[in-house]
């Protein structure tokens, strides 16, 4: 018997539990010609926020062992723009899409929020808190539990849809701020964003993104992010969207069993842009092997006494 | 735009650290225009995630080759690629160049490796012109006997002066357009590293030339969706980024804010 790959989070229902990671799928056609977008769990866009921004300065990447360092600096065409320029593209897919917000202020935040409630196809949101409030100082939305409860409850205000946290790595106590979204009044939580590092270079004696650091992601980060997913998902009771180097329907399926009830897929599709669908492929051949009927059943499963 | 697992066919040194790699394509390789490039996934490379863009040199039927420059640990280990083996390619990829303008003479201007993408354009091109050819010394300049086989008159420059004439690339475009008496319309179509392509522009721009360059940004997806690539290009109020990937690598010299590129 084929095994049902579909999972519901956040009143969202997917096909199967895989999806994009935002930034790394840019907003759907870049990748359309290449990867079956109705095959995918949900795809998640590039960070969106109110304005148009232009990002970093170049060199915004840096390859590290088995890992990428970026500083992209979040450009993009603002919240108008991407609803003209690329939801009737992606509103002619049968695939959730969930779009990944970002702001400067707790104001920002909700404003974007509040422009995309009323957008026909739309089925979350992500919020990107992994950048530095500029009205209140360098505090960071992701890192300072009081910002992030802040933020978390305007955006909730702000909108009906599916409101999805997307935690940051660099803290002391993830299941803090697990707990936290919860109670702000999240749907589900979703992590890691990158971590934070740097690259430097011997010979030019200079550092080797423009930005000086940037945030580390793709396999080198995954034991780390694998120890997220397991104490967030044990601090709360909403759903978690793991992610954080996974390459294979293994690592996908690893994360699943430490508590995520979905998986998204990063820097992995920068290599091979069909990563998300082995994934897909790979979990399914796995029940099948192992006759596991559903999803839920894997979810969590990790013995864990 | 695909994937495919291509098979080496050939695989061989052709002079100081430049390799010329001819693999089986029969999806890809019909499909490539001038100045357009692939993505390699470098195999037995695991540590490095990405892959490494090349252009393509040409294509044949099935075969496409790439020429290659040893600089770096990507394409250290690619060196070691036998025939049969095989690895996986993107392409093609990018906005290559556009066919010559029948009214215009065309002007080809390559730095090292930079010849790999222009080859297919001298080799389509129905009027043949001349081709600068630079490098930092003879080892540096390939496959003269290729663009001349194809009807194209070849001046070299080297800046140590071990083969042709001693100096800069653009030293030699420089006495060409003297010595025409400024009478011809030149199309200028270039590819090198970012300071030849600056020279390259600031003559084209000032002379009034067509000119096209394809630059070799450092590159994350290939595909326009990691936004590494990105120069600067004119906009509506001032500048934007274009992707060298996907609105690239080739750009008209007069929408690339030269002034930015280093
Ligand atoms: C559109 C395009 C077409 C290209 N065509 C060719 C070609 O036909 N033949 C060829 O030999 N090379 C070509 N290149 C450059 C080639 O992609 C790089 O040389 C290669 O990626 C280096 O990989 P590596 O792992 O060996 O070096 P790395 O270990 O990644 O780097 C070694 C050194 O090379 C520099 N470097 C890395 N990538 C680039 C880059 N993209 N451009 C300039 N410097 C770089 C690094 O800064 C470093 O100093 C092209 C690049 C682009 C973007
Ligand atoms: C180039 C790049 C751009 C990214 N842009 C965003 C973004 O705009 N918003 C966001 O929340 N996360 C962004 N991320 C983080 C990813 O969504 C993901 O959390 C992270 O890459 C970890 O997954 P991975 O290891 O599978 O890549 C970006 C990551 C990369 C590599
Ligand atoms: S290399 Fe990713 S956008 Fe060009």
């Amino acid at each position: 018997m084929m095994p049902d790959l579909s999972v519901e989070i956040a009143g969202i229902r997917m096909r199967n539990p895989v999806m994009t990671a935002s930034g790394t799928f840019g907003y759907g056609p870049e990748y359309a010609d290449l990867v079956d977008l109705n095959e995918l769990g949900a795809v998640v866009v590039k960070g969106i926020c109110l304005n148009p921004t232009k990002g970093n300065p170049t060199p915004r990447t840096a390859e590290t062992a088995s890992g990428l360092l970026n500083a992209i600096g979040l450009p993009g065409p603002g919240v108008e723009g991407f609803v003209r320029d690329y939801m009737p593209f992606l509103r002619r897919y049968d695939v959730p899409v969930i779009v990944n917000i970002w702001g400067k202020t707790v104001e920002e935040y909700a404003e974007v929020a509040a422009r995309l409630d009323r957008v026909p196809g739309i089925a979350g949101l992500e919020v990107n808190v992994s950048c530095p409030n500029i009205k209140e100082g360098s505090a960071m939305f992701g890192t300072d539990l009081l910002m992030f409860e802040r933020v978390v409850t305007a955006i909730r205000a702000a909108t009906k849809l599916p409101l999805i946290p997307k935690l940051a790595p660099n803290v002391a106590d993830i299941g803090e701020f697990a707990r936290c979204a919860e109670a702000s009044g999240a749907d589900a939580i979703s992590l890691i964003n990158s971590f934070p590092g740097m690259a430097v270079d011997i010979r030019t004696r200079g550092f080797k993104l423009a930005n000086k650091t940037g945030g580390l992601t793709g396999p080198a980060i995954k034991p780390i992010a694998l120890r997220l997913v397991w104490l967030a998902a044990k601090a709360v009771r909403i759903p978690v969207i793991g992610m954080g180097g996974i390459v294979t329907a293994q690592d996908a399926l690893e994360f699943m069993m430490v508590g995520a009830r979905a998986v998204a897929v990063g820097t992995a599709t920068f290599v091979n842009p069909d990563t998300a669908i082995q994934v897909i492929q790979g979990i399914r051949d796995f029940f099948v092997e192992q006759g596991i009927r559903t999803v839920y059943e894997w979810v969590g499963s990790l013995r864990d006494e | 735009m695909q994937i495919e697992l291509a098979t080496v066919h050939q695989h061989i040194p052709i002079q100081g650290g430049y390799y010329l790699l001819v693999m089986l394509a029969p999806d890809i390789a019909p499909c490539v225009r001038p100045g357009q490039f692939i993505h390699v996934k470098v195999p037995h490379l695991e540590e490095c995630l990405l892959r490494r863009p090349f252009s393509v040199f040409w294509t044949e039927g099935e075969r496409l080759a790439i020429l290659y420059k040893d600089v770096g640990r990507g394409t250290r280990t690619l060196q070691y690629l036998k025939p049969g083996e095989s690895l996986s390619i993107l392409g093609p990829l990018g906005r290559g160049f556009p066919d010559p303008d029948p009214g215009r003479f065309p002007v080809i201007v390559a730095g090292g490796y930079g010849m790999a993408a222009l080859y297919m354009t001298a080799r389509s091109a129905p009027t043949k012109g001349i081709a600068f050819f630079g490098g930092r010394s003879a080892k540096d300049i390939l496959c003269v006997g290729e663009f001349e086989a194809q009807g194209w008159s070849v001046q070299i420059t080297t800046e140590d002066g071990s083969l042709g004439r001693k100096g800069i690339v653009t030293d030699a475009l420089d006495d060409w357009w003297v010595a025409s008496g400024r009478q011809v319309r030149p199309e200028l179509f270039a590819c090198g590293p970012g300071g030849m392509l600056k020279a390259v522009a600031q003559r084209a721009l000032e002379r009034g030339w067509e000119a096209w360059t394809s630059v070799d940004n450092n590159m994350g997806c290939g595909v326009g969706a990691c936004l590494t690539c990105v120069l600067k290009v004119r906009g509506d109020n001032g500048w934007s980024w274009a992707r060298a990937c996907r609105e690239g690598p080739v750009f008209n010299v007069r929408d690339v804010l030269w002034e930015e590129v280093e």
